[in-house]
């Protein structure tokens, strides 16, 4: 179902089930398009709404979870259609949401360093990232080491950040079908997408390297280091250094 | 007032409905597998009906009780026994200090819920008192119950005191005491059966040729032994792309049937991720979860196709039906 809210902007929405909804503002992983999902989410933050049960922003879209009982209690006037009517009215709320908010607001990006132990046993798939792109595996580190990645996302697993901005020249697609078990801190590439692994959890990506600094405390409020709109940059390091950080962490 | 665990059984965790809102931080919601089973469990109780409960997963654990305790068993059928008495599900059970509570054969389901009236001492983590065991999150020291835990339960609210001595009046001898009455829903299949679960398109479905959707509904899969809390995978007819998809991330949900370049379609449960990057298939109705949830390794399912106007049916008669049963027991509890 595609709304025009404003010149220029057009929204998709689909249902995800019968309790969720997916808002989209765009087919790409672009920064702008990225943004209007970030000031969505700031007006839910803002103005949670009775029966939402929560949220998940991702790339591209904002999805609403909803208990269909407690919106079809709201006092939204919806005509009749297709869609049952817990859809229709949560259509309609979103688009007048939208119209309401300021959808290209920014606000400043911190930046995080992870460093990352490239090769040996932490990329068991850096071999086939750098064959598939006919690169040398170092050249596969230089390229990954030397952007800037916008986090547009936590997502996945706990504190799992999705990032922006790597290279076409190292894009991979996923694996056919996923391990069962990675591990903790692995820094992986799925598509044109990087990110790294903050649990040991099964997972489709390419796995090029590893890092030691933990992004995922359950015992900090926030949880998690990264968080969507923060920009990291990947250090290369040695084994050793790796082994230094992580045994600091103990 | 505790409950010791003498063994723990395959998988036996204290699980609510899960960290809402905090799966915008990657936090996985994990929460039951069966929220109806484990709802019933709680009103039978007059909990709140998020009480973290036991989910007790195919073989079940053998307690001991250092108290009096007023306590509910439902979901699957795993042969509950109590002092080597069976013990009927599906209502208040009063077992008397030193009883030992013990599990046998998977008869029906696969998955119980026992919630004592009070509720279990844990910490509340992120909102939730479900444990997340791959990040050894919430729940009791964020693990499955081991030998030799000690479960503390919380004070039972005053209201349910006269009930309690009331079913403790009924019966000196023994070693539980139950009330004659109880709710017993009928969605547990049994242990052999082909089960249907209807389910809704998924937002990826038109990309997957004609023949695979028609084979999906067709012929029954069967759910594989790697199959656990976070996800059911599949074996039968494979599901194909018309032409190759590589999706960007988005959001998940319990339920979401996601098939892998593999074709072998995977069902995402309450230890899904947050997010995922393969195309959504269909997506299991709410109600039929708690089907899922009771379905063994080895079963099969059939899927059944529904519009998304009848899943919201569903779902409504549901909610309707709890709020019945609520009012019912709450009656009951009261007289």
């Amino acid at each position: 179902m595609r709304v025009s809210i404003a010149k220029k902007m057009s929204v998709d929405m689909y249902p995800l089930g019968e309790n969720a909804i997916m808002v989209e503002f765009g087919k790409y992983i672009h920064p702008d398009i990225n943004r209007k999902v970030m000031a969505l989410v700031a007006y839910l933050e803002q103005h949670p709404f009775v029966g939402m049960l929560e949220y998940i922003s991702a790339y591209k879209n904002v999805t609403i979870f909803y208990d269909p009982l407690l919106v079809n209690a709201l006092p939204i006037e919806v005509e009749a259609g297709e869609m049952p009517l817990s859809y229709r009215k949560m259509v309609q709320f979103i688009e007048k949401v939208l119209k309401t908010i300021d959808m290209n607001k920014t606000g400043q990006a911190s930046i995080v360093e992870l460093p990352v132990c490239y090769g040996g046993e932490f990329a068991p798939d850096l071999t086939f990232v750098a064959k598939h792109n006919q690169l040398s595996t170092q050249e596969v580190i230089d390229i990954h080491s030397s952007g800037e990645y916008l986090v547009y996302m936590i997502g996945f697993a706990p504190g799992f950040p999705f990032l922006g901005g790597m290279s076409e020249k190292i894009a991979t697609p996923r694996r056919s079908s996923p391990r069962l078990a990675i591990p903790v801190g692995s820094v992986g590439i799925a598509g044109s997408q990087t990110g790294a692994y903050p649990i040991e959890t099964p997972g489709g990506w390419q796995l090029i390297g590893r890092t030691p600094v933990e992004l995922f405390c359950p015992q900090n409020n926030p949880p998690t280091l990264l968080h969507a709109g923060n920009i990291v940059k990947f250090k290369p390091i040695t084994l050793e250094e790796y082994q230094a950080i992580k045994g600091a962490n103990k | 007032m505790s409950i010791k665990v003498i063994s723990p059984g395959l998988l036996t965790t204290i699980q609510d409905c899960g960290r809402t809102g905090y799966q915008k931080h990657g936090i996985i919601a994990s929460g039951v597998m069966d929220r109806y089973s484990f709802r019933v469990a709680n009103i039978l109780l007059d909990n709140d009906e998020n009480e973290g409960a036991l989910e007790i997963t195919f073989m079940g654990p053998t307690l001991a009780f250092q108290a009096d305790t007023l306590l509910a068993i439902t979901g699957g059928d795993l042969s509950p026994t109590i002092n080597g008495e069976a013990v009927p599900m599906w209502r208040p059970v009063l077992v008397k200090k030193d009883s030992v509570l013990s599990f046998g054969m998977m008869k029906a389901g696969a998955r119980a819920y026992l919630a004592v009236a009070g509720g279990f001492d844990i910490p509340v983590v992120m909102g939730s008192k479900s444990t997340y065991i791959r990040a050894g999150l919430g729940g009791f020291k964020g693990r499955a119950l081991a030998k030799e835990d000690l479960l503390t339960t919380l004070q039972t609210k005053v209201q349910l005191d006269k009930f309690k001595a009331a079913l403790s009046k009924q019966s000196e001898q023994g070693s539980f005491v139950t009330t004659p009455w109880y709710f017993a829903p009928a969605h547990i299949p049994a242990t052999s059966e082909n089960i249907a679960v209807r389910v809704t398109r998924g937002n990826q479905m038109q990309h997957f040729t004609d023949e695979s959707i028609q084979e999906f509904f067709r012929k029954p899969y069967t759910v594989t032994p790697e199959s656990d809390r976070m996800g059911y995978r599949l074996e039968g007819e494979v599901v194909k792309l018309t032409a190759p998809l590589e999706m960007i991330s988005e959001a998940v949900s319990f339920g979401t049937i996601q098939a892998p370049p593999d074709g072998n379609p995977i069902i995402l449960l309450a230890d899904r991720q947050t997010a995922g990057g393969y195309p959504k298939f269909a997506q299991v109705t709410v109600v039929d979860l708690a089907v899922i949830a009771q379905i063994c390794p080895s079963n099969t399912i059939t899927f059944v196709e529904v519009s998304l106007k009848e899943a919201e049916v569903l779902y409504l008669q549901r909610e309707a039906e709890v709020k019945e049963v609520k009012q019912a027991i709450k009656f009951y509890l009261n007289a």
